[in-house]
């Protein structure tokens, strides 16, 4: 066992501080030492998205990041997207389409659906495929995900003309 | 009797089965606080890993732990040797007791390993990675043998034996040399030879499948702690709390009331988690006793490829002839599936299914199906939904295709002309009950797809259709009314995608209450009744007819209370929509909730409980119609559009039905098309991991549309039928035959690769 | 008296006959008369004293849960099968 790193970190906007060793994973740092399970391990080698976090706004695989590299940087995880107000728009819109089936995979998909809705206001059924496409779902065929997105997109839209108006 | 107007099938009008409301368990799923499998945390939890054998067939010669068990960090490390085994392995042992040793065996082996990953030792240490290291410094010796993976191979005289006294199960004359062959069955019906003399068409060709996984996302997974006092806890993701309770009480001759299963969500199973087969639990169950902690193991990604249970690969000769004006005079199948390391087919029961529903959508005059289970050097074979009834279903679909093309049918058309009814006799000699295969044919023949045109170089339309017969079995429910007029449910079933909701939603039906007034939750093995795996379709047919039948009970109960507070008999209290009336003493009224806040004084609390084995379900067909266009260059299909069309009896939720029937297709897809474990001769499996054994994407598939035909199934009060598993059966096929019309070119083996395809156009 | 039909795997046992008629008020009686009439169909069918594994007997087109012991009426029908278990 090698000795531990102290790592500070905003998660979820909190300033967290943590132990962990060098060779942990931010997904192992997330779910073993913070008790953040809701990201998940589907594969380990960054190629189901399963464990998807928003590093610094970007989507990263939390498998594929250590630990000690989170030093200093921002991540959001599932547990980060509803607040006091109740469901971000995205798990809105999934639990109104029934978009989930096990909800194994689901916390990486919102991660993911969130960095695209962050980017893109109107994204194509095509698009928002091609982005999804590093998270594997066993469950639903992808059919009431991709409308949940595109409905969340709308309702965000919508969010924002009545901020704004 | 109670005398709610809730019951019988063919009703339309209801308050909550056939709406859409929000799921009970979504909220927490959505936001991450779900617990999964490997979620469970307990405190001076240890990390088990497993040590596997890297040979595909080997003696182990013997296994030396004193350098893992004095690895700094390790508390326990076990072998076979921890587990108590039938005395003497060469006794004549019966069939149970042969197929729990294999269980055993499977578990650690003992003697053999009989594929790569095949567990041998265990050991928990403080940390997964500790557990990692000192796994890798447990000495295991081994005596490697040949291999074999190949069916063909596997049945050759010469091939070697996995199992030195296995001979072939049959109903002909016992055999007396042993052999891979496990098991061999036939059906014949009518006269065969008869029926091909009188065909003016036949056509015949030889198939194969690749073995597939399940692919659910979450891994095997288990935290177990054995107590002081003996009582020993197991977390587990599973099909069946109380399947994998029973079996660790054998496996650890430990009594069932010192064993509690708590079932956490599941994270995708497929026929993958049944706890007819123990991976994990027992080996942590041991591990925690040894170590006076509790243990959690999570199988990796390649763990859960190499050492869980795929479904099988098969090669199957099928043949089919048929009249000039369509109508099918034989049939003849020869099926060989793989059973992997130990025989499959007695245990997982899947050549009744293969056999009995190969050609079920059609009226067969004659025919002859003969299937085996063979047994090969890799992990050994269980469901994956439908079990055994896709691999079968490719050739079938094929066949007729191939007939609809020769005679110049419309495919639907064709399969009209030969479709089956209620009393139609199938190969097995049992008779179809109400069905709804007619209906689903020509809703299909009418759908805006069917109707829609194709056209384009390398585009081609593909049709298959499939049949699969559900379950019925054992549920238990328990309804208890709580003082303000909402209710509690406990089920025992495993809830894989939304079941406790649908169950709640036949009694909220029932009870007249809105679904918002329940709180349906899934029990563990000390909190209800016995209740069967999930699986086979069967939880909204089995256990809503659990839920109906204990929301009667608390109906009849309540109805007792209101009497009671009335100062009438209990027979003149009526129930209808959440209401109780008397007529006597001028007419009163008194809701649930009204009743439900008197319970105290007229007796106390009132559950209401059921505990069924429900007989006589109806099976279900599905037709499915894919457009494709091919690329000429690179083999590559691009599917245009989907549709699934299926008798789903009654939907208690529309959105869930439609979910099942998305997600078993596109699992189709990805068998038609991208999945299959590749081996070398070695028997090392190439590929497994998420990137070489490639599952569909959402880039890989459009929108699938959904054509729901409702003919009420038989002995449901909604008229349920299953709906979960025959939406994987059809879809390799209709890809196949939608391939054929694209290219010209009929692909006779699964998956249906691009360089498989360019092959067959004779391109490479 | 019960009317059994035959698995194909078994008619050589009776001359090709698929359907026969034998007494017997469970399934277990029944297959010892079968074995009367037809000697060596019991081996076949019984393993130490329970059903075949992978062969599941119906009475009546349901599945005989008590296996040997199911009860058989002078008018019923009784199959050998594969079993079908869930997935």
């Amino acid at each position: 066992m090698s000795a531990k790193t102290r790592v500070n970190a905003k998660i979820n906007g909190e300033q967290v501080e943590f132990l962990c060793e060098p060779r942990q994973s931010l997904l192992e740092c997330l779910r073993d030492i913070l008790g953040l399970t809701g990201s998940k391990e589907g594969c380990n080698d960054g190629n189901c998205g399963a464990c998807s976090v928003l590093l610094n706004g970007r989507v990263v695989n939390s498998c594929l990041v250590l630990g000690v590299e989170v030093q200093g940087q921002e991540v959001i995880t599932v547990e980060g997207l509803a607040d006091w107000r109740g469901l971000h728009p995205l798990q809105q819109a999934f639990l109104d389409h029934a978009a989930l089936q096990c909800g194994y995979c689901i916390p990486g998909i919102l991660i993911a659906s969130k960095a695209l809705l962050d980017r893109e206001t109107n994204p194509s059924e095509e698009r928002i495929r091609t982005w999804l496409a590093g998270n594997l779902c066993r469950c639903t065929g992808y059919d009431k995900i991709v409308r949940a997105v595109q409905d969340a997109a709308a309702r965000l839209k919508q969010a924002r003309r009545e901020v704004n108006s | 009797m109670s005398q709610d107007k809730h019951s019988l099938a063919g009703g339309t009008n209801y308050q909550v089965v056939g709406t859409r409301p929000p799921r009970h368990d979504a909220p927490d799923k959505l936001t991450g606080r779900a617990l999964f499998g490997p979620d469970t945390k307990l405190p001076g939890m240890l990390y088990g890993k497993m040590v596997r054998s890297p040979h595909a067939h080997a003696h182990i010669r013997s296994i030396d732990t004193r350098r893992a068990a004095s690895f700094p960090g390790v508390y326990a490390v076990v072998t076979a040797q921890d587990f108590r085994w039938n005395e003497d392995p060469g006794a004549k042992l019966d069939e149970s007791a042969i197929n729990f040793a294999y269980l055993q065996e499977n578990m650690l082996a003992r003697e053999k390993v009989l594929y790569v990953g095949h567990p041998v030792a265990a050991v928990a240490a403080s940390s997964n990675h500790v557990a990692e290291e000192a796994a890798e410094l447990v000495d295991v010796q081994y005596d490697v043998l040949p291999a074999v993976t190949d069916v063909g191979a596997a049945m050759r005289p010469d091939a070697p034996l996995l199992h030195e006294h296995l001979i072939t199960q049959s109903l002909s004359k016992p055999g007396q040399r042993p052999s891979n062959v496990a098991s061999h069955f036939q059906h014949v019906k009518g006269d065969p030879s008869q029926g091909f003399a009188q065909a003016e068409v036949i056509v015949e060709h030889e198939f194969t499948t690749s073995t597939v996984h399940q692919g659910y996302i979450e891994p095997q997974a288990c935290t177990a702690w054995w107590g002081l006092d003996g009582n020993l806890k197991v977390w587990t993701t599973t099909q069946g709390a109380f399947g994998m309770r029973d079996q660790l009480a054998k496996l650890l001759h430990h009594p069932m009331s010192s064993i509690l299963v708590i079932p956490t969500e599941v994270g995708g199973a497929f026929g993958g988690k049944l706890p007819i087969f123990i991976f994990l639990e027992a080996v942590a169950a041991l591990l925690s006793r040894k170590a006076n902690r509790p243990v959690k193991m999570i199988m990796t990604r390649a763990e859960v490829f190499l050492a869980t249970n795929p479904t099988s690969g098969a090669y199957l000769k099928a043949k089919m002839g048929a009249t000039r004006e369509g109508r099918i005079t034989a049939v003849q199948a020869e099926l060989y599936f793989e059973a992997g390391a130990y025989p499959s087919a007695s245990v997982i029961g899947y050549f009744g299914f293969a056999m009995g529903f190969m050609f079920a959508p059609y009226d067969l005059p004659h025919g002859q199906i003969d299937a085996y289970d063979v047994v090969v050097n890799k992990p050994r074979t269980a469901a994956y939904r439908a079990p055994g009834v896709t691999q079968v279903n490719f050739p079938a679909e094929q066949l007729i295709d191939e007939l609809a093309v020769k005679l110049g049918m419309d495919p639907i058309a064709f399969r009209l002309k030969n479709v089956v009814h209620q009393g139609s006799e199938l190969i097995d000699g049992t008779s179809h009950g109400s069905i709804g295969a007619e209906e689903v044919l020509r809703a299909a023949q009418s759908s805006g797809h069917y109707g829609s045109p194709l056209q384009g170089p390398h585009h081609g339309r593909g049709v298959a259709q499939g049949y699969w017969g559900n379950w019925g079995a054992h549920s238990s429910c328990a309804i208890s009314v709580n003082g303000d007029g909402t209710v509690s449910l406990v089920s025992g079933s495993i809830d894989l995608s939304g079941t406790r909701t649908t169950v709640a939603m036949q009694a909220a039906e029932v009870l007249g209450l809105s679904l918002e007034r329940i709180k349906s939750s899934v029990g563990d093995t000390d909190s209800i009744g016995y209740t069967e795996m999930s699986g086979g379709s069967r939880t909204t047919f089995a256990t809503g007819i659990a839920a109906i039948t204990a929301a009667q009970d608390v109906v009849s109960q309540m109805r007792g209370r209101a009497a009671l507070l009335w100062g009438v008999e209990v027979q003149d209290v009526s129930f209808d929509q959440g209401i109780f009336t008397t007529h006597r003493g001028g007419g009163r009224q008194m809701t649930f909730a009204e009743v439900a806040e008197r319970l105290a004084e007229t007796g106390g609390p009132v559950t209401g409980r059921a505990n069924v084995d429900p007989q006589g379900w109806g099976g279900a067909f599905g037709t499915h119609i894919v457009d494709v266009q091919v690329d000429p260059e690179t083999g590559k299909v691009d599917i245009l559009r989907y549709s699934v069309v299926q008798d789903v009896g009654k939907a208690v939720h529309p959105s869930y039905v439609e979910g099942q029937m998305q997600g078993g297709a596109v699992q189709g897809i990805g068998w038609a098309l991208y999945e299959g474990y590749q081996y070398n001769a070695r028997g090392d499996m190439l590929n497994p991991g998420f990137l070489d054994y490639k599952i569909p994407t959402a880039l890989d598939v459009p929108m699938i549309e959904t054509i729901m035909v409702e003919v009420p199934g038989p002995n449901h009060p909604f008229g349920v039928r299953g709906v979960g598993e025959i939406p994987i059966v059809p879809p390799p096929a209709a890809l196949a035959n939608a391939i054929y019309r694209a290219t010209g070119v009929r692909v006779t083996d699964l998956p249906m690769t691009p360089v498989r395809i360019l092959e067959a156009m004779g391109v490479i | 008296m019960a009317v059994v039909w035959i698995p194909s795997m078994m008619r050589d046992l009776t001359g090709g006959k698929e359907r026969v008629h034998v007494p017997g008020a469970t399934v277990g009686e029944v297959i010892d008369a079968l074995e009367a009439a037809y000697p060596g169909a019991k081996e076949r069918l019984v393993v130490q004293g329970r059903l075949a594994s992978g062969i599941m007997a119906t009475v009546d087109g349901k599945r005989a849960l008590r296996g040997l012991e199911q009860q058989v009426s002078v008018e019923s029908i009784v199959r050998f099968l594969p079993i079908m278990a869930g997935g």
